[in-house]
């Protein structure tokens, strides 16, 4: 069937005397989990970067051939694990929307969904920021970041019942109200991080190794970032500003004020390693801002009362009218989408596709990692950011 | 551009026959192109001003089913200037013997990102990129027989000797 070579054949198929072939994972650290990166490599220099994947693959889309979308929620969860809330979000207002009762969820169910999922988000950002750290030969952030990420884990585990997996935002609802107290403990919570964000801005971003480490490191264009369908950090990284939350304007997020950070190439190029780590710690500060907003209003006028049923809204049976959809929001690592197919007869949908971030966030490696060193390359998979689980789903 | 614009645009430049049909039910309308014609109708929308669809959101392919024997490609794409979305499909008759695949043009000339996708696609569904570079499996893995998104795909029961199921 395969008439000519592949280029995996072309590349790999001779090699001058110089060159060595070095496989990179999949139990290497520094590959974020069972990613595999065969390198031919000249001396230090990376000439070729050949990522293989599906290690972790659990077969997301053929188990959905099967499975009800209320049973659907527990697999989502499983892809971007860091990042459950914020998958289950963008999967049920998919359902939702196909269903039309988009507009009737309660605000205070939305609000409360924005509330956990940019809690999830600077959980998501914390490893990012913190694994980064270890990549570069930094230790202490590591530690740092895991610190402060307990305590969402606490929070998010105290409303859900889990403590990275957690089935909380359901089709029509959520799976129970917040916890008596949460708000409050929400709060302090955002009191304690925010001199710690300090704190870790003056260890890792403007340390000066790490800087030298990472600016001018791994220079992504802005047109190639599109052209291999990078979205979240590493576009903005880039410099574009384009975040789903305000292209699309979903849940309560017109609502809500924050501001999208870019990479602006304050300490190389524009779209370099350190733009797309402090695009990140700059969302952090942004989820931050967004959080005190929710609560504002959560502990105002939408207050819980006695007799409030976060499933009050729960569809009896979920059976979408025939149509195809694709949903697309803002992950932590960019463009999550589903697309559906449903027949209208049936709860199991004929076919859902997951478009995963880190998938094709990965898909620009070996063109990021061209003729660099091989220590850079491990700068530049950090700065990825990805998510083996979902890259393989 | 709207829907119905683009759509005028299409049969403008390539002919009625580069519309095969319109699915509008449902909340997000679709144009399903002739397969031959659909490397160049992604061109033209891509670098056209007044659609400029630069980024590719999604590709998927689909099997439609064991009573249609239909085989398809869906893609997602998406404009960042004017924040506009579009669903292109391909949709083929074939017959399901996985040593002949039913054959689409690739288009990962247009998009660099359709490369990858197009690997998952051709992984899973078993379908076929004319012009893909490097169309290899991507998640499943090399020596993996049969195609598990298709319908009547059968689960291995053991893989090199050791039982999986």
């Amino acid at each position: 069937m395969l008439a000519a070579k592949t280029r995996y054949e072309q590349l790999t198929g001779h090699l001058e005397p110089e060159e060595m072939i070095i496989n990179m994972g999949p139990q290497h650290p520094s590959t974020h989990g069972v990613l595999r990166l065969e390198l031919i490599t000249d001396g230090e220099i990376v000439k070729e970067v050949i990522p293989h994947m599906g290690y972790l693959h659990r077969c997301f889309e053929k188990h959905c051939e099967s499975l009800s979308y209320q049973q659907i929620i527990p697999f989502v969860d499983r892809m971007d694990y860091l990042a459950s809330m914020n998958n289950d979000h963008a999967f049920v207002m998919g359902v939702e929307r196909m269903l039309g009762i988009d507009k009737d969820i309660p605000r205070r169910v939305e609000y409360i969904r924005v509330l956990v999922c940019e809690l999830n988000r600077i959980g998501s950002h914390l490893i990012a920021i913190g694994t980064y750290g270890i990549d570069i030969g930094a230790f202490t952030p590591f530690l740092w970041c895991f610190r402060d990420r307990e305590h969402i884990m606490n929070m998010l585990e105290w409303a859900s019942g889990s403590r990275m997996l957690y089935n909380y935002i359901w089709v029509g609802g959520l799976f129970y109200d917040l916890p008596v107290g949460f708000e409050e403990r929400c709060k302090e919570f955002i009191d304690y991080f925010k001199p710690k964000l300090k704190e870790l801005n003056e260890l890792l971003t403007d340390n000066q190794i790490f800087i030298n480490r990472t600016a001018g490191v791994g220079v992504l264009p802005l047109d190639v970032a599109i052209d291999y369908g990078c979205s979240g950090p590493m576009l903005r990284g880039s410099g574009l500003k384009w975040d789903l939350r305000r292209v699309d304007e979903y849940s309560v997020y017109p609502e809500l004020e924050f501001e999208i950070p870019i990479g602006k190439g304050e300490m190389g190029k524009a779209g370099d390693c350190w733009d797309r780590y402090k695009v990140r710690v700059d969302e952090v500060v942004q989820s931050v801002k967004i959080i005190e907003q929710c609560l504002e209003r959560l502990q105002k006028e939408l207050k819980r009362t006695p007799e409030f049923d976060p499933r009050a809204k729960l569809p009896k049976k979920i059976i979408p009218k025939e149509q195809d959809f694709y949903i697309r929001a803002e992950n932590p690592k960019g463009e999550l989408g589903y697309y559906f197919i449903t027949d209208g007869k049936t709860e199991i949908p004929k076919r859902v596709k997951a478009r995963a971030p880190s998938f094709n966030n990965l898909s620009v490696l070996p063109e990021l990692a061209r003729g660099v060193l091989i220590a850079d390359l491990v700068a530049i998979l950090g700065s990825i950011d990805i998510v083996l689980g979902e890259v393989d789903r | 551009m709207d829907f119905i614009g683009i759509k005028n645009l299409l049969t403008a430049k390539y002919g009625a026959e580069v519309v095969v049909s319109e699915q509008l039910a449902g909340l997000q309308p679709a144009l399903v192109i002739e397969p031959n014609l659909i490397e160049k109708v992604c061109f033209e929308l891509r670098d056209n001003e007044l659609t400029y669809f630069d980024f590719l959101s999604c590709l998927t392919g689909v099997d439609y089913g064991t009573e249609e024997n239909k085989f398809g490609v869906v893609y997602h794409l998406a404009s960042i200037p004017f924040k506009s979305q579009l669903t292109l499909k391909v949709i083929k008759q074939h017959d399901r013997s996985s040593d002949k695949l039913p054959i689409f043009k690739s288009i990962s000339s247009v998009w660099k990102t359709a490369e990858w996708h197009e690997r998952e696609a051709y992984d899973l569904t078993g379908i076929f990129f004319e012009g893909n570079p490097d169309l290899r499996r991507i998640l499943l893995p090399d020596d993996w027989e049969g195609y598990p998104l298709r319908k009547d795909y059968v689960a291995a029961e053991e893989y090199k000797g050791i039982k999986i199921s």
